[in-house]
């Protein structure tokens, strides 16, 4: 038994609580609550059940849906690319032949995996949620512990509901004070990752914290918990409150009634105790972060807006000034861009559809701009529809497409071409990431929409006059 | 114990959309990725060969050991990379530093990866430099990594079941499905 009173932290009482059995020299045998999977993680997963002749242990705690490669046009047609298609198709027949609920393409659940999750109301706090993908961290926005695994894991999960992992050391990042305009969850998290690397958080499960976390919606905090894994985390978490709730409440897989009272109190005893130790610290303050924006190819190659393009301090960085076309020791502002992606489990919940709708509510994308806004879920896209976003786009030159990954990956159609500017709301700007040779700008949604009706970087700040929009 | 030579890639940060770029994530199988290991690195767009991309350097070929730059698998959960190294014939990585899901994906699959301290790695790169057949020998069983050109002999760190599983070919699914009664009796809430 635990001692009572010693302090714990939100991260520990979690895993805690889910460590089915713990050996010395041994990883934890770790019970998972819920699994996701999708079509291109998964395949082979199935197929080791099928090898060793077994049935999924708990199909019910598994689902499923079609995001990675499934086009972003005319979804109710089949798919076009043969290898995209046999990949779904195949997820359809393992679903089937398993057991597992699919959300697959046409359905009106159907969605990114990081967006349908919370959207349902699967991912609640204090619970453990892995999936083939390893920006699974977003679901710890709700006070989860959630996190990415291979396919072989994918297969240990669907074969024993468990895992065995090592418990991660833990570290809080606190960011405190109030946001500036124009400054949004991405830039806070693309401002944290700029200044730790991409791998300062590495053999880590970081909790954030602080007054200016806690003040974000719960699509900002799952902007935020997204991107752990680009600074090597094993994943983010943010301690559920009242916000959490209020979410929550009323989803279809939201507990109900009674049994919602009684989740609510659980969850309340959550949060990490006063005095409760983490591995690392980390305190920065939210005055000081601006508007942020990626010149290389890695997330922690970003910016303040207002900042030069630092000069290359090694062989890899010069590697991706080259790769990126640009030059040190001025500003990106101005520099020009071809295409405008609004979307990816970063940013392609409804939130950040309404804040781009309010940035360029009246105004037009710049000419020879391509502007993709693909909405994170059927059940975003309708909402972006039921408010009327979707006439703000068609005005301003935008295409509305259908949810998936798209460009994130371009795994499907949906890729920049070579040597091309892309300002994208994704969270990686890796070489050929949005297809060979693309050069991506990682910022916010509303540094994207500033982008897509300037035609080049611009600090959204100057796009921001209105005061109604001094709060976005 | 393995004795080969190293292909070298002095790049910092190698990403796993480098080591298996995304489009060719199509397979629902695990045969074949070796072919598109490094795909955009190795390979013009009109699919020949890039002449000084070590992968296509018969100095280094039918190595069994690729020597990288620290954080080495960045980037997504994909454990193609993994198949991709190991299809390739690739059985040792060894990097200043890796990501942890890389790490363990590696592991799930034969494939080691071994740490050594930034000193050496820098040392190894200008040895392989200087001269391409210089071998290496890794013992797992002793956890030790031997570079005679360098008359250096250094041990590395696994996690020790994850050497069981290695040296033995025991997987993770035969053991966790041989704690059915723990598990079960943790859904009921006993928490044994
Ligand atoms: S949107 Fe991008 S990062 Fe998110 S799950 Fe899809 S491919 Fe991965």
């Amino acid at each position: 038994m635990q001692v009572a009173d010693q302090p714990k932290t939100l991260f520990d009482k979690v895993w805690d609580a889910h460590v089915v059995e713990r050996r010395p020299d041994f990883p934890d045998l770790l019970y998972i609550d819920r699994h996701f999977i999708h079509e291109v993680t998964s395949p082979q997963a199935f197929d080791e059940l099928r090898r060793r002749g077994l049935r999924v242990f708990r199909p019910g705690q598994t689902i499923a849906t079609a995001d990675h490669n499934v086009p972003t046009i005319d979804q109710h047609l089949p798919i076009r690319e043969p290898l995209s298609r046999k990949q779904v198709a195949t997820l359809e027949a393992n679903c089937a032949e398993f057991g597992i609920e699919l959300y697959g393409l046409g359905h009106e659940r159907q969605g990114i995996v990081h967006v349908i999750g919370p959207e349902l109301g699967i991912t609640q706090p204090g619970r453990t949620i892995v999936c083939g993908d390893s920006h699974t961290s977003t679901h710890g926005a709700f006070g989860a512990i959630a996190f990415g695994i291979g396919t072989s894991q994918v297969a240990q999960v669907l074969a024993t509901q468990c895992l065995l992992q090592h418990k991660p050391r833990s570290m809080r990042i606190e960011v405190n004070g109030t946001l500036r305009k124009g400054v949004t969850a991405k830039d806070i998290i693309l401002y944290i990752i700029s200044k730790l690397t991409t791998s300062g958080g590495t053999q880590h499960f970081v909790e954030y914290a602080g007054s200016a976390i806690r003040s974000l919606s719960m699509e900002g905090r799952m902007t935020i918990c997204n991107m752990s894994i680009e600074m090597g985390a094993r994943g983010g978490m943010i301690a559920p409150d009242d916000t959490t709730f209020e979410y929550l409440y009323g989803r279809p897989f939201a507990p109900r009634g009674k049994a919602w009272d009684e989740a609510v109190a659980r969850w309340r005893r959550l949060p990490t105790d006063e005095g409760a130790a983490y591995d690392a610290v980390h305190v920065f303050d939210a005055h000081d972060i601006e508007p942020m924006i990626t010149y290389g190819t890695n997330p922690g190659m970003a910016i303040g807006i207002s900042r030069p393009v630092p000069h290359p301090a090694d062989a890899t960085e010069a590697r991706a000034l080259e790769y990126m076309g640009i030059e040190p020791g001025k500003p990106l502002e101005g520099q020009p861009v071809d295409y405008v992606f609004i979307g990816s489990c970063t940013n392609s919940r409804i939130e950040d559809l309404r804040a781009v709708a309010s940035l360029v509510q009246g105004r037009k994308k710049a000419p020879g701009v391509t502007v993709w806004v693909v909405p994170g879920s059927k059940q975003v896209e309708a909402q972006a529809r039921a408010e009327g976003l979707d006439r703000i786009f068609e005005a301003a030159g935008f295409q509305l497409r259908q949810p998936g990954c798209s460009a994130c990956l371009a795994m499907n159609e949906d890729k920049v071409p070579s040597g091309k500017y892309c300002i994208s709301t994704s969270n990686r700007n890796f070489e050929g990431r949005q297809g060979p040779g693309a050069r991506t700008l990682l910022a916010s949604p509303l540094m994207a929409a500033a982008a897509a009706v300037t035609g080049k970087v611009t600090d959204v700040r100057k796009l921001l006059e209105s005061a109604a929009l001094a709060t976005i | 114990m393995i004795r080969t030579t190293c292909i070298p890639l002095p790049v910092e940060n190698v990403d796993t959309d480098q080591i298996i770029p995304a489009r060719f994530l199509k397979a629902t199988t695990r045969a074949g990725f070796g072919d598109n290991l490094f795909a955009d690195w190795r390979y013009l767009p009109d699919g020949s060969p890039v002449p000084d991309f070590p992968l296509n350097d018969p100095r280094y070929a039918g190595a069994k050991a690729l020597v990288a730059g620290r954080n080495f698998g960045c980037g997504s959960s994909r454990e193609h990379a993994a198949w991709a190294l190991a299809d390739y014939g690739i059985k040792v990585v060894i990097s200043s530093f890796f990501a942890d899901i890389f790490r363990g994906n590696a592991l799930n699959n034969g494939l080691l990866p071994l740490q050594v301290s930034e000193e050496l790695l820098q040392r190894l790169f200008r040895q392989i430099e200087a001269d391409p057949a210089t071998e290496i020998l890794v013992d797992l069983e002793n956890q030790s990594l031997h570079i005679p050109a360098l008359d250096e002999s250094v041990t590395f760190d696994i996690d020790p079941y994850k050497k069981l599983c290695l040296l033995n070919g025991y997987d993770d699914i035969d053991y966790i499905r041989s704690r059915r009664e723990a598990i079960e009796a943790w859904e009921k809430g006993l928490r044994i």
